[in-house]
């Protein structure tokens, strides 16, 4: 007996609704851009420059003292939220104080943290400051330029890769796939208003490289197909190909899913933040391989005759032995 | 057919085994940590009997070698300092005025008078001369100062350029010299910060330069950033000038070559003093705190060779003058030079403290910094935080790991069973690397590390699926796993190549720990494809080797 998720032979025409998955994936990215513009995202301190100070008391975290105690310094915006998890114990209350980055100054302040430090111990002596991170301004914006650049220089070099190993028309589908996927993630995290911040960059890079490897393995098995059916219309062979590949792409996702939500649940609340994208992303990712990538190759139509001598490029490897 | 080689099973079989060899340490972490610090503390300091307890406790024999915990994990400070080169550059050139004066000074017929123009612009030099006519003689005499710089470009590229105008010389450093991947600024700045923090070399700081002008600090274990700042402290720049006038007012003009310094202890008081320093605190070779004849705390100093020789040069001819001693632009004492000092040695005293002297005097020994750092960065971690991090990673790792596990062994079988003891050989493999080539462990590795958990399989997916399909088609067992490894290959191959692409640009452009995460992903890529395409099949055919199933269900 074992375990299936889905049946042995499938037979779903995945383009019965082609527009209607269509229309969902262009409202979806309208939709995250509209939020992004409207609604902007929650940049962290990496991005915007300023102090984050995070503090662990014995005693319940009253967020009206401390914000009194804070702003009494003058510090300009000053935000306060209790964390919750539930990893802590029954004595163990957080808090995290966000401080903007101060007028005219290019550096971390030393100084103001110092300030707020001690205003908060006269608040609540079993204060401890677990940990205190201050960016400038200088640096944020950097951050921001490298950020964008890391975002680009993946999709460009996995887009020559692409372009390279099977044909262009597949490599725009599957950039295509990628924009999706980037897009939506930038939509939830500016919805949500879940911070947005150095990790989440290495979140989006980590989407990008799972949904490419999604959608690789549909074009690798797709690219296959073309040779063996060469007079079947595009269309069903992708289906075929879908179909195929399908119990795969489940499975794949379904333990790595598994892993992220025992991470997700478990890792604690300091990187819950990076790993709800990298989850977001591979349902994202999962759904963008198999109803955009392809429905952008189809539009774009592909080579039909892979039979040349050389046999193409996808038998590179093929002799490879173990 | 299934076949492979004995000597690729036993290469195979032995970087499996390689692998775990170098992660089995990190079973151990605490016990594996003290051994290696009390090897090294023996080292440093000596043997003592705790010491030699703490070696015994790790056989010798094993290796010892531990993934290192980055600072999120660990605890510690991290700060990014940015190195204000235009003041080196300005230093550089007021290093240069001596010459220019006394260059122009031999060809002082041609020239006339030479006057230095307070009103340069920052990072250069200018000079006015009497004779604007004699401007090519003298920009000739100049030109002989500029020495060779060595650039991979430039061949024949000197360190200053100089260009006259009127009567109006300008000499600057030229761009070959300014920004070279080489230059020295940042490198004795950050050998200097190194010296600061770690005097006791214990601390196992990072300390890293980044991009043109900036340094990268990180310190484990230290208690908050503000403390790392106090210890790598002023820029302890000890300059010693002749004193001109030692009474003067905060908005006196200093007239030309000369500045006005305040003093240290009494801020109404004012010094000028002439701007070039006869000596610098980097012709010291050593610094020790000490109390004066007054039994007031006091640094004294020593001199090397050439320091030496001019200081007591320059005291036998100044004896009745003032002598001021500047600390990073405020004079701590500027006393008259009773006699000649040809000792080489001399003593700062000011309004010093016990714990003061000693502070300084650990700045001056490790040198002043070339330049005034700023702090564009500051974070703290705390232990317990980090503590808290490893604790939920590894209840997060056990419990996605056991999941993936069960589901794999549900979903195919025997060859289930196969991909979780690949999957455990990856986990191991993984961590013999990163410990092998010295990596750094953050949470984003860590969940790097889980994420690869769950990717690990789908090589392996990718084979039993193929598999799958060709005993469809009815083909013999045999020559179904063994097409099955063949087609699914190019997709493997392909589609951790893409993944592999984004994870070396993260590495390339990330810092800190979404650097630690690319790592791991990278990492784990290398060993999840080794670990599919050749340790999974190996059981396999292993496994077909002995029982010769007529059929298979995979």
């Amino acid at each position: 007996m074992r375990l299936r998720l889905v049946p042995e032979q499938t037979n779903i025409d995945f383009f019965r609704f082609a527009r209607v998955t269509f229309g969902v994936s262009v409202a979806a990215m309208i939709l995250s851009i509209a939020a992004w513009l409207l609604i902007g995202l929650n940049f962290g301190i990496d991005f915007r420059g300023g102090t984050t100070i995070r503090t662990e008391a014995v005693q319940p975290v009253d967020v009206g003292a401390y914000r009194t105690a804070v702003e009494a310094l003058n510090l300009g915006q000053v935000s306060i939220s209790e964390v919750f998890d539930p990893s802590f114990d029954d004595d163990q209350n957080v808090a995290m104080i966000r401080i903007e980055a101060q007028e005219g100054q290019e550096s971390a302040t030393g100084e103001v943290i110092e300030a707020v430090e001690a205003a908060l111990l006269e608040v609540e002596p079993s204060i401890k400051f677990t940990s205190v991170e201050s960016v400038g301004p200088k640096v944020s914006g950097e951050l921001i330029q490298t950020a964008i650049l890391a975002v680009l220089a993946a999709m460009g070099a996995i887009l020559v890769y692409i372009w390279l190993r099977f044909e262009w028309q597949f490599a725009v589908g599957a950039i295509a796939a990628l924009i999706h996927d980037v897009i939506l993630t930038i939509g939830i995290f500016s919805i949500l208003q879940i911070r947005f911040d150095l990790a989440t960059i290495a979140a989006l890079l980590t989407i990008v490289g799972y949904s490419i490897n999604d959608t690789v393995v549909i074009f690798d098995r797709l690219r296959e197909n073309l040779r063996k059916y060469k007079t079947t219309p595009l269309q069903e062979v992708m289906n075929l190909t879908t179909n195929e590949t399908l119990s795969r792409t489940l499975m794949t996702s379904g333990t790595t899913l598994l892993a992220l939500i025992a991470l997700l649940i478990l890792g604690g609340d300091v990187i819950r933040g990076f790993i709800f994208a990298i989850t977001w992303g591979i349902v994202v990712g999962t759904y963008s391989s198999v109803y955009v990538a392809k429905n952008v190759v189809l539009m774009l139509g592909v080579k039909r005759d892979w039979s040349k001598p050389d046999g193409g490029a996808g038998t590179r490897f093929g002799n490879v032995d173990a | 057919m299934l076949q492979i080689p004995a000597w690729k099973r036993i290469l195979i079989l032995g970087v499996c085994l390689a692998g775990l060899v170098f992660a089995f340490p990190n079973a151990f972490y605490s016990r594996v940590e003290q051994h290696n610090d009390a090897v090294a503390e023996i080292e440093a300091m000596g043997s003592t009997p705790e010491r030699l307890i703490a070696v015994e406790s790790w056989p010798s024999f094993l290796p010892s070698t531990l993934v290192n915990l980055g600072l999120d994990l660990r605890g510690g400070a991290h700060l990014l300092a940015e190195v204000h080169v235009e003041d080196v550059y300005a230093d550089r050139m007021d290093g240069y005025w001596p010459e220019v004066r006394d260059a122009l000074v031999g060809i002082r017929d041609q020239v006339g008078f030479v006057e230095r123009l307070d009103s340069a612009p920052e990072g250069t030099l200018q000079v006015r001369i009497q004779n604007a006519e004699a401007m090519p003689a003298a920009l000739d005499a100049l030109r002989e100062l500029a020495r060779p710089v060595a650039t991979l470009t430039g061949v024949g590229a000197r360190d200053i350029q100089v260009a006259g105008q009127g009567s109006v010389i300008t000499v600057e450093l030229t761009p070959e010299e300014k920004p070279a991947p080489d230059h020295p600024t940042p490198q004795p700045a950050l050998e200097i910060i190194r010296r600061r923090v770690d005097e006791v070399g214990t601390r196992e700081p990072t300390i890293q330069r980044q991009g043109e002008n900036r340094i990268l600090i990180q310190v484990p274990g230290i208690g908050s950033a503000a403390e790392l700042k106090a210890l790598i402290g002023t820029t302890a720049r000890l300059t010693f000038h002749p004193v001109v006038s030692a009474s003067a007012a905060p908005n006196d003009a200093p007239g030309a070559g000369n500045i006005l310094v305040q003093d240290l202890e009494n801020e109404d008081q004012y010094y000028i003093v002439e701007s070039t320093a006869v000596l610098s605190g980097e012709d010291l070779v050593d610094a020790q705190p000490t109390f004066d004849q007054n039994g007031q705390p006091a640094v004294s100093f020593r001199f090397n060779p050439s320091g030496a020789r001019v200081f007591g040069q320059y005291t036998s001819e100044n004896v009745g003058a003032l002598f001021a001693t500047i600390l990073d632009d405020r004079v701590i004492t500027a006393p008259q030079i009773r006699e000649p000092i040809t000792g080489g040695s001399g003593q700062i005293t000011g309004n010093f403290t016990v714990e003061s002297s000693t502070q300084l005097a650990v700045l001056l020994r490790a040198g002043a910094l070339p330049a005034e750092l700023t702090f564009l960065e500051e974070r703290t971690i705390g232990p317990e935080l980090g503590q808290d991090s490893i604790e939920a990673g590894r209840i997060a790792c056990i419990v996605a790991f056991v999941a993936v596990l069960v589901f794999m062994a549900l979903a195919y079988g025997t060859f289930g069973l196969f991909a979780n003891m690949a999957l455990l050989l990856n986990v191991g493999l993984m961590f013999g690397i990163l410990s092998a080539i010295g990596a750094t462990l953050t949470l984003p590795g860590i969940a790097g590390i889980v994420l690869t958990i769950g990717m690990a399989v789908d090589a392996n997916v990718l084979v039993f699926e193929r598999i799958r399909e060709e005993l469809r088609t009815a083909k013999g067992p045999s020559r179904a796993i063994e097409l099955g490894y063949e087609r699914a290959l190019s997709a493997i191959i392909d589609a951790n190549i893409t993944t592999f692409i984004t994870a070396t640009i993260l590495f390339a452009l990330g810092s800190g720990p979404v650097r630690g995460f690319a790592v791991t992903l990278g990492i784990g890529i290398l060993t999840s494809v080794f670990t599919a395409i050749f340790v999974t099949r190996l059981f396999i055919v292993m496994w077909f080797e002995r029982k010769r199933p007529r059929t298979i269900e995979v």
